[in-house]
């Protein structure tokens, strides 16, 4: 099995987005960047697949020199390789735009493949468009938002998130597949693994390599605007005897909220 | 034109596409334009009555015997047949899970860029413009999409259903040629959840808990109370989660869903930036938590300081009393 991971490097969860309103984009001094958290569930599924199966994982991730530390970290997890497509545009939330680049690099560059994986979300842009875009622009199957991921002889099946429920989905490979939470418990990088990221080489492709024309890669999205979310007030509290407090809460319930 | 998706599960309309066919009529009578909506399946022109209240010119009921499940590459073909011939300005779907796979397959095979979850939209200058959460919520954009047509998903429990002054829309029924081949990946079946409690992201009132609430057993708890109340699910935070006492389907926050109900309740929970992030968008929210200083009191518009396990069962007495009034 030859397995694609596709990767990206977001701001820790833990952050405080601050915003520089007149050039609406977010401020990123300060901000501490990780692998998508999403994108951790794809490596070590892509990695247990190559444990059970053999082949060769290998990550990929659009972006500036800065992704070559969650390149690093997934080689340290255990990926057997990985690719630095340089992009250094700043984030413009356009899927469709990443989308592009990923297929020219699938088209020109991957060789045979069959299974490309994916977060389900990059946290930040919250698209969750990529995996979906690439699937068309490869005329492939997709499985996205996926807890459970079955590969047998060629073909794969997924249990799917919906609401309340699960679709039972299968296709054969190759596929898209993008993992939501739940799907497997990502190992940590061993002190080996770091050692021997540290000497791997990751080589690096340019756009114009991967003959893209600046019309196909031109965002289509542009940031009008970029706002902090209204600030919540806190409202009043109460402390005291638990049944008046029950009967508090549900006079603010019926009568100020009237939500019941 | 301004087409919206409309969903359909187990033989009924989803609320949440009426939802986004509501705010199509808005805009398109903002922008002079008229809104359709489309049905795919097999066998469904029946719903499609349930949409006319909402101002549909058209509805365009899309037929195949291989559509009669969903699939994404065929939904999108089905679609894509269609816009090549009615050519819309605007393409809406609800921000369901179905409405995510499906738009930005659809986006990507029109050619064009498209907005994820969008929490509103605006007329400017004669084009229409997109708002959405980025960052989970810590950070808004406005967005103007530049192909044709716009492609978005609208975030459900946002939009408010809004039935038009007339309802005389027109049924179209066509029969869209799809392969074999245009199935890429078969739907086996839909394996619900047990109890198949409603989804939070559908839920009009969540009650969640977090590692206040000790264990799982302890979870009962709220799905009584959630059983006391109309179109109310139960979620939880991740740690709850993490421990076990509860599916993931359920988590709330960054890594979990994002919500918008009419009323958050969290108890037990503290409210870590990661599980604000997911529900800050609540109209209204309530925290039961017994140290005084949790942060979640900063977001909470009613908060009760004291133990759940004391507050709980005298609550669920006292709102049985005002159910039944
Ligand atoms: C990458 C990443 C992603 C994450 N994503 C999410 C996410 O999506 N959603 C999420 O929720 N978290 C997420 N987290 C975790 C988050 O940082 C917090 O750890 C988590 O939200 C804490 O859950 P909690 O409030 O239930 O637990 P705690 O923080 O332990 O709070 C428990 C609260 O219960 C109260 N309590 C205890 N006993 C009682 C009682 N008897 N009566 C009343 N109150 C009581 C305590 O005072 C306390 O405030 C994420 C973390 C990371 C690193
Ligand atoms: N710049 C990127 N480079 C590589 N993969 C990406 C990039 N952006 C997004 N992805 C992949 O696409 C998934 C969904 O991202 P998104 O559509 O942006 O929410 C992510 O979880 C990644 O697997």
């Amino acid at each position: 099995m030859n397995i694609f991971v596709f990767v990206k490097r977001v701001p820790d969860t833990e952050s405080k987005i601050k915003i520089a309103h007149n050039e609406a984009r977010i401020i990123e001094e300060g901000l501490n960047f990780v692998l998508n958290p999403y994108d951790e569930y794809a490596v070590e599924e892509a990695l247990q697949i190559r444990e059970a199966k053999g082949g060769t994982v290998t990550v990929v991730s659009v972006g500036s020199d800065a992704a070559t530390t969650i390149l690093k970290k997934c080689l340290a997890m255990g990926a057997d390789e990985a690719v630095l497509i340089k992009d250094d545009n700043p984030e413009s939330y356009d899927g469709l735009r990443t989308a592009r680049i990923i297929v020219q690099f699938l088209k020109n560059k991957a060789g045979d493949y069959d299974l490309l994986l994916f977060g389900k979300q990059s946290v930040g842009a919250d698209n969750a468009q990529i995996p979906a875009m690439v699937a068309e622009l490869m005329d492939l199957p997709q499985g996205n938002v996926v807890t459970s991921l079955e590969i047998e002889g060629s073909k794969g099946s997924v249990l799917r998130e919906i609401e309340g429920a699960s679709e039972k989905i299968s296709f054969p490979l190759p596929a898209v597949v993008s993992a939501q939470k739940g799907l497997n418990e990502p190992r940590y990088e061993t002190l080996k693994g770091i050692m021997a990221a540290k000497k791997k080489e990751i080589p690096v492709i340019s756009l114009e390599e991967l003959g893209l024309d600046k019309e196909a890669i031109k965002p289509q999205i542009s940031v009008l605007k970029m706002e902090s979310p209204p600030e919540r007030q806190a409202g009043r509290k109460i402390e005291g005897e638990p049944q008046d407090l029950a009967k508090q809460l549900v006079q603010f319930l019926h009568e100020e909220a009237k939500v019941i | 034109m301004i087409l919206v998706f409309m969903e359909h599960r187990e033989g009924k309309v989803k609320k949440s596409s009426l939802e986004t066919l509501s705010e199509g009529k808005r805009r398109a009578d903002e922008l002079g334009l008229e809104v359709c909506a489309v049905l795919i399946g097999h066998e469904v022109d029946n719903l499609a009555s349930e949409t006319l209240p909402y101002g549909a010119a058209k509805v365009f009921v899309l037929e195949n015997s291989l559509l009669s499940r969903y699939s994404s590459s065929g939904y999108a073909q089905a679609l894509f047949t269609l816009a090549e011939e009615v050519k819309p300005k605007i393409l809406l779907f609800s921000a369901t899970a179905m409405g995510k796979d499906l738009a930005p397959r659809c986006a990507a095979k029109m050619g064009v860029s498209m907005a994820s979850e969008c929490t509103g939209t605006a007329v400017q200058n004669g084009s229409l413009t997109f708002i959405r959460p980025i960052y989970a919520g810590k950070a808004f954009i406005t967005v103007g999409l530049s192909g044709i047509p716009q492609v978005a998903t609208l975030r459900p429990n946002v939009f408010p259903l809004v039935e038009a002054q007339q309802n005389g829309g027109e049924i179209v029924k066509k029969e869209v040629a799809i392969g074999e081949n245009q199935i890429k990946a078969q739907l086996e079946e839909i394996v619900r959840q047990e109890g198949s409690e409603l989804d939070v992201t559908e839920a009009e009132i969540i009650i969640s808990g977090g590692r206040g609430m000790k264990g799982a057993e302890n979870f009962d708890l709220l799905r009584d109370l959630s059983k006391l109340l109309p179109h109310s699910a139960v979620g939880a935070s991740r740690s709850a989660v993490d421990s076990g006492w509860i599916d993931h389907q359920h988590q709330v926050g960054q890594t979990g869903k994002t919500v918008s109900p009419n009323l958050y309740l969290a108890i037990g929970i503290s409210g870590a930036i990661q599980h604000l992030a997911g529900m800050s968008s609540s109209k209204k929210i309530v925290a039961v938590n017994k140290d005084h200083e949790a942060p979640i009191f900063k977001v909470a518009d009613f908060g009760v300081v004291g133990d759940l396990f004391q507050i709980l069962p005298p609550f669920k007495e006292e709102l049985k009393k005002v159910l039944s009034e």
